[in-house]
């Protein structure tokens, strides 16, 4: 183990993310020169990640002859790796690279205590350098990866990752809990921007997937274990047909969830839904318009004018779910422009919160004013009331558009744009232990930079179970989550870090303690020709580290964990 | 130290970088506050904490320790949870010859998404070392 000598730190702005809680200039001043003088360069960067910043950390470990760097940024799961490569191109091992993590764990973590934010990021920042004196040059450990990729839900975006890992020569398990493929997207009928039907999209898709031969669909189905990590994920899944269950196991390299969202149901009395049949959601007003023909009619009458009440069980300030579904108001106007040409009579009166038809999906607004659709708007304080007066349904609304006007409705049926929830059943994300964001859809470890990863290596997300999306959003985020999971497991190994346990041969007497603690059989007992000892068997050996506290003449210790580096981070966080 | 820091005790987190650590981090992204005080120790592990390292976080000044462990989510196998058992009953039996509170040692099962569970547990930890150390 040699100590460093020239250490650079770089403390990271976050644009404001680290800087509006933390005092990153007191944290350089705090560490600059600091530790022995072996810091011989600290400086605040806007963003760290940045191509300029790695290009200028590239010059700086040449021109100030740097043997370690740190990065005091976001947490290590997001750019460990890539301040590693930064190092590597300036021609340093990249296992001297130490990353402290001042965000997730300082800026975030207390910015309700600015002071103590910026005291903390101090301690870790030192903890980091201490580390980071005993960061040696190390080689990589390869390990061999099994080139199988089980797909999770076969919705659309299910259905185009199998497709496209398919056709980079993987094998993929695709496996669906229900008896049919296609999830929500085989309940649609006409799309916007398609001459395909929902349902035609899907006929295609399965009639490709049941061609392919490296793709095993599996419906029915459910996982139900998964043991192992990245590169070797062992899962049990459990196939019901006419009540008998079967069980497999599948050895996959990687685990690609497209486990798709529900509708939102509105709470009985929402907007008058279930007081009377005239209201409805928008999923079943689009299935009432794909199968009738001729008069529109519900529930006995003739359909003539229309309400959409938009962003329910959506944007809610108080309610579960803040965030916007993104899809409904294209979806709504697209159905409601569908209603208009196929039915004759019909006028449309959309209630709405503000229009997001971004994109090209401002085409479909602009033909819905043309056909003369009538559009009033309201905020959260004045949402619309639907009453009902004998036989009427009347939906009134202080229209913020004429100045807050009174305008009454006297709708024959109400559609209630309801927007996409997380799935109910979360079973499969706790077998995962799949994070969650606030919204509760699955979380990827960065929304820009890694968008379809989650922190657990392996597993990528794609499609609806990550946040609402529509078919082509969907479809883009399933065929970036299948290129990540082929780009994990394409070479048939994976490159894993050397961090494995050491003898100290010198203190070890071998009692035997560690071979019995092991669980991968790392442990070898050989004779050094001075005495039996304990020996590491570097290709077996995971770094556990489960060998380290039974030793008891102490004469183990995990590569970057040794007791020397954790003692000395103590000294620093103390 | 800032004045709001006077009210907290110093706690050492030992955390797991596959288990425990994302807990952590997304504890920080959902804003979930805790002591600033509360520092933490990536391992791979915590069946791999020696129990040396806890003694000499307390000679150094640290008021309590809280091993985030893997429990049933282990990566490296199902023994993780017994084995990190027996290091805190180890440790423990330890800091009672130096005649160290043994609560002052404290171990908790934090999985991949237990964020709100992590900082409950080193809330109420930092409400009983300040009870019992700084009253």
């Amino acid at each position: 183990m040699n100590k460093k000598k020239r250490i650079g730190v770089y403390i990271c702005h976050c644009g404001g993310n680290i800087s509006d809680y933390v005092d990153v200039e007191k944290v350089r001043q705090a560490v600059d020169g600091g530790d022995a003088e072996i810091v011989v360069m600290a400086k605040t960067t806007m963003f760290a990640c940045s191509d300029a910043n790695q290009r200028e950390m590239v010059e700086d470990i040449k021109a100030n002859n740097l043997d370690g760097v740190i990065v005091s940024s976001c947490s290590p799961k997001l750019h460990m790796l890539t301040f590693r490569n930064v190092t590597e191109r300036a021609d340093l091992n990249k296992f001297t690279y130490v990353h402290a993590n001042i965000r997730e764990q300082a800026s975030w973590a207390h910015s309700d205590n600015k002071i103590g934010a910026t005291e903390k990021a101090i301690h870790l920042v030192k903890a980091a350098i201490a580390k980071s004196r005993y960061a040696d040059a190390l080689e990589t450990n390869k390990i061999k990866a099994t080139k199988t990729v089980a797909v999770i839900g076969a919705g659309v975006a299910g259905m185009k990752a199998a497709l496209s890992l398919a056709e980079k020569d993987t094998e993929v398990i695709l496996i669906e809990k229900e008896n049919h493929v296609g999830g929500r997207v085989a309940e649609w009928g006409s799309l916007f921007s398609s001459t395909e039907t929902g349902k035609e999209i899907i006929d295609r898709l399965y009639a490709e997937i049941v061609r392919h031969k490296n793709i095993t669909l599996m419906t029915n189905t459910e996982v139900f274990e998964n043991k192992g990590s990245v590169g070797n994920i062992a899962i049990k899944v459990r196939t019901i047909t006419e009540g008998t269950e079967k069980l497999t196991e599948y050895t996959v390299g990687s685990v690609l969830m497209a486990t798709g969202y529900d509708h939102y149901t509105p709470k009985e009395g929402e907007y008058g839904y279930g007081s009377t049949p005239k209201v409805i959601t928008l999923p079943e007003f689009k299935n009432m318009i794909d199968n009738q023909s001729g008069k529109l009619m519900h529930n006995g009458a003739e359909i003539k004018n229309i309400a959409y009440i938009y962003c329910v069980g959506s944007r809610q300030s108080e309610g579960e779910n803040t965030y916007c579904s993104r899809n409904c108001c294209t979806s709504t106007i697209h159905a409601a422009v569908t209603a208009k040409q196929k039915f004759s009579g019909i006028t449309n009166y959309h209630f709405t919160r503000g229009l997001r038809t971004y994109g090209k999906q401002e085409i479909l607004y602009a033909d819905s004013l043309r056909a003369g659709d009538i559009y009033l708007q309201f905020y959260e304080d004045g949402i619309p009331t639907v009453t009902n007066e004998g036989k009427k349904t009347l939906v009134k609304v202080n229209d913020v558009l004429t100045n807050n006007r009174e305008i009454e409705v006297e709708a024959d049926l109400v559609v209630l744009v309801t927007g996409m929830v997380p799935r109910a059943n979360s079973t499969i994300g706790t077998l995962f232990k799949l994070p969650k964001g606030r919204d509760n859809f699955f979380n990827e470890v960065h929304m820009k930079l890694r968008p379809v990863e989650t922190v657990i290596d392996g597993v990528t997300i794609a499609g609806a179970c990550q946040g609402p999306k529509n078919i082509t959003e969907s479809v883009n985020s399933a065929l970036s989550a299948a290129t990540k999971s082929y780009s994990i497991l394409s070479k048939g190994e994976l490159e894993t870090d050397p961090l494995v346990a050491t003898i100290d041969p010198e203190k070890c007497t071998w009692c035997g303690a560690c071979e019995a603690a092991c669980p991968f059989d790392a442990i070898l007992k050989i004779d050094n020709g001075k005495k039996i000892i304990a020996e590491i068997n570097n290709s077996v050996c995971k770094g556990c580290g489960m060998c380290a506290p039974v030793c008891e003449p102490d004469a183990i210790n995990l590569i970057a964990c040794s007791s020397p580096e954790i003692m000395s981070m103590i000294d620093a966080l103390v | 130290m800032g004045e709001l820091n006077k009210k907290s005790a110093k706690i050492l987190v030992f955390s797991t970088e596959k288990i425990s650590d994302p807990a952590i981090d997304m504890a920080g992204l959902l804003k979930l506050h805790y002591p600033p005080t509360v520092y933490t120790i990536s391992i791979p592990c915590s069946s791999g904490i020696k129990p040396s390292w806890i003694l000499y976080a307390y000679e150094k000044g640290f008021d309590g320790v809280f091993i985030a462990a893997d429990g049933s989510d282990c990566i490296y196998g199902e023994t993780c949870t017994e084995k990190t058992g027996n290091i805190v009953g180890k440790t423990h039996n330890l800091m009672k010859e130096k005649n160290i509170d043994p609560s002052r040692l404290r171990m908790a099962a934090i999985c991949s998404v237990c964020s709100e569970s992590f900082v409950k547990q080193v809330r109420g930890f930092n409400e009983y070392l300040l009870k019992t150390l700084h009253a």
